[in-house]
This record gives structure tokens, C-alpha cells and sequence, in this order.
């Protein structure tokens, strides 16, 4: 069961990979050129990928 | 839970105009965070700035914003603090819009103790116009006018400010979102003039040519080479070299503010809006 559920606005998201490189869990990884929610499995909600999302494009929330 | 910046953001204009990875938008965060801590209204706040990527952050901010000439985000911060002292002032701008084109104004605006917060979003280049060198850029570091490396020693703000006589000076870096969302709250809670410098990266005009290809690598480069004041101590001037203190590093709390002293002289209160 899902820990949390990641919600990504495509449309703000730029493709920089912060979030894919700081993410401790491996959750997410790119698709064309967008962050991409991998596997919701891993994700523990610790939330630095939305913290430190610099285009206001990830929220995490906790389940 | 997910925190809703939709509320004090201009949802309208983003996505912003940052390149893909600017650490600015980890240092708007942290700004939306700090202030909607502090409970200030979006009527009571102020967000000031002068011309340059970082400056076009309050755009971007559905407070009351302004949008200056170059280096004057603090001249016009002064008139409006002046003007009507219940207002909570933050000016902000890069390390270029500071410290080269508005230097002046930021030396004699941390000798006045002025009750406001300075922002320096210190990403060592000029990023709008092409990566040109700063006076913050590192010497030996590449930049578009310095291909063989720069040959300047650079400027430490923190220092600087000290030197002018800021009362708060605090330093943190766009890694550190949490830290810096205390550091803001500490440099908001401070009477006088409070200076933050928050050490974030330019992928586009810095990143690329300083071995640091990825915007993940920059915020990465910045953890590894912060070190908070307790580390500091313990560490030798050798063990130091090339890293860079975060936290507060200076609070004189015993200065006199300046709207105060100015109210003493005019014989009525500026608080009062002067009726």
C-alpha cells in the first residue's frame, strides 16, 4: 500500500532532475523530458523532492 | 501534507522564466513558507527588488511588489519605510544588483540599521545577460568575460555587510530549504537592518563551465561545502579553505533602529502614519 501520493503539473515542471537525483527512495525518473513517478511504492513521504522542486511542480502528500 | 503555495503565488505567471533548475525557486519557497509563518498579511508586506533573474522573483509573489531600477531596490525599500513604518520590508536582488551596481546603496543602507530584510541570492555570474562575471565569482572560476579564469578576488558579503554595520547576518544556501526558511524567519523577527545571503547555482551561466553539469550536482556542491558555525570552530583555517559558513553570523541587537531615531527628532510618530 502507498505511503503517499505524488500529484506533477507537466506543465510547470522544466526537466531539471533535482528531484530525480535527491530523491533517497528512487521513486521517480524522467519521461520525455518530465519528471515521472516510477514506482509510488518506495516513496516514505519525507517530501525533498517537493522541497526542493524549484518550478512548483511536484506535491507530495501523505496518505 | 503537500504545503499550498498556490495561495500567495500569481498562479498566472508561472511557469516562471528561470532556467530549468535555478535554485531561486527552492529560495521563493522557502521565502512563501518564512513569511506565511511569521503571519504577516499580504497587505502589511512589502517585497521589493532591482533588475536581474532574481529580481523578477516578486512577480511572481501576490504581496505588494515592486520592480525597480538596477541596484535601487533598497533606496526605494528606505522611502517606503519611511514613508509608512508599519510595513514589513523585504528587498531583494542578486549578487550583482547588491553588490556591484547597487553596492553603494547596500553598504549605507546596513550603516543606517533601517528595520527591513536584505536577500542576496548569490549565484557568483550575471545570468541574465550571459554569464559575465560578478564580483562574487570565485577567482579562478570560468565565465563568459573571464575564459581563462577570474583573475579578481572576490567579495564576501556576510563580511562586508558586517563591516558596514549590519545588526543581523545570516547565511544559508539553496540546499538547505528548511534552514533557510529559519534563517529567513530569524532575519523577519529582527528590528533593524538584517542581511541574508543565500548561496544558490546558476546551471546555465555558471554550472556549465565550472565542472558542476547538472543542476543536481550544483545543490549537491553546496552541501558539501557549507559547514555550519559549530563545525566551523572546530576546524582549521586549512580545513576551511574553500568552504563557506552558514547560519547566523552576526546579531547586535544593542544598535538603535533608524525610523525610531528619526521619529525622535521629527517629534511625532511615523508608526502613526504621521496624523
Amino acid at each position: 500500500m502507498a505511503k503517499s501520493e505524488i500529484k506533477i503539473n507537466k506543465e510547470r515542471c522544466k526537466g531539471c532532475e533535482i528531484c530525480v537525483v535527491l530523491c533517497p527512495a528512487q521513486v521517480l525518473d524522467m519521461q520525455d523530458f518530465k519528471v515521472h513517478v516510477a514506482d509510488i511504492e518506495k516513496c516514505t513521504a519525507c517530501m525533498q523532492c517537493e522541497l526542493r522542486c524549484p518550478d512548483f511542480a511536484i506535491e507530495v502528500t501523505r496518505l | 501534507m503537500a504545503y499550498n503555495y498556490e495561495e500567495y503565488i500569481r498562479k498566472g505567471r508561472l511557469p516562471h522564466i528561470w532556467c530549468p533548475g535555478c535554485g531561486y525557486g527552492i529560495i521563493m519557497k522557502s521565502m512563501i513558507r518564512a513569511i506565511a509563518d511569521m503571519g504577516w498579511s499580504k497587505d502589511e508586506t512589502v517585497i521589493a527588488s532591482g533588475i536581474g533573474c532574481a529580481s523578477r522573483l516578486p512577480g511572481y509573489l501576490d504581496f505588494n511588489t515592486l520592480h525597480t531600477t538596477h541596484g535601487r531596490s533598497l533606496a526605494f525599500a528606505t522611502g517606503i519605510k519611511l514613508a509608512n513604518p508599519a510595513l514589513k520590508i523585504v528587498a531583494l536582488g542578486g549578487d550583482g544588483d547588491m553588490s556591484a551596481i547597487g553596492g553603494n546603496h547596500f553598504i549605507h543602507a546596513c550603516r543606517r540599521n533601517i528595520d527591513m530584510t536584505v536577500i542576496i541570492f548569490n549565484n557568483n555570474i550575471y545570468g541574465m545577460t550571459g554569464g559575465q562575471y560578478s564580483p562574487t565569482t570565485p577567482a579562478g572560476a570560468k565565465a563568459t568575460t573571464a575564459p581563462f579564469g577570474m583573475l579578481e578576488p572576490d567579495f564576501d558579503l556576510c563580511k562586508l555587510a558586517i563591516a558596514a554595520g549590519a545588526t543581523f547576518v545570516g547565511r544559508s544556501t539553496s540546499y538547505h530549504a528548511l534552514p533557510m526558511e529559519k534563517l529567513f524567519k530569524e532575519a523577519f523577527s529582527h528590528k533593524g537592518l538584517s542581511v541574508v545571503e543565500i548561496i544558490t547555482g546558476c546551471p546555465t551561466g555558471f554550472g556549465r563551465k565550472n565542472n558542476q553539469k547538472t543542476p543536481a550536482s550544483m545543490l549537491l556542491w553546496q552541501k558539501d561545502h557549507a559547514v555550519t558555525q559549530k563545525m566551523a570552530e572546530k576546524m582549521s583555517a586549512e580545513e576551511l579553505e574553500g568552504k563557506f559558513v552558514t547560519g547566523i553570523l552576526h546579531q547586535d541587537t544593542s544598535k538603535n533602529e533608524y525610523v525610531e531615531n528619526y521619529d525622535k527628532v521629527t517629534g511625532f510618530t511615523l508608526e502613526q502614519g504621521g496624523k
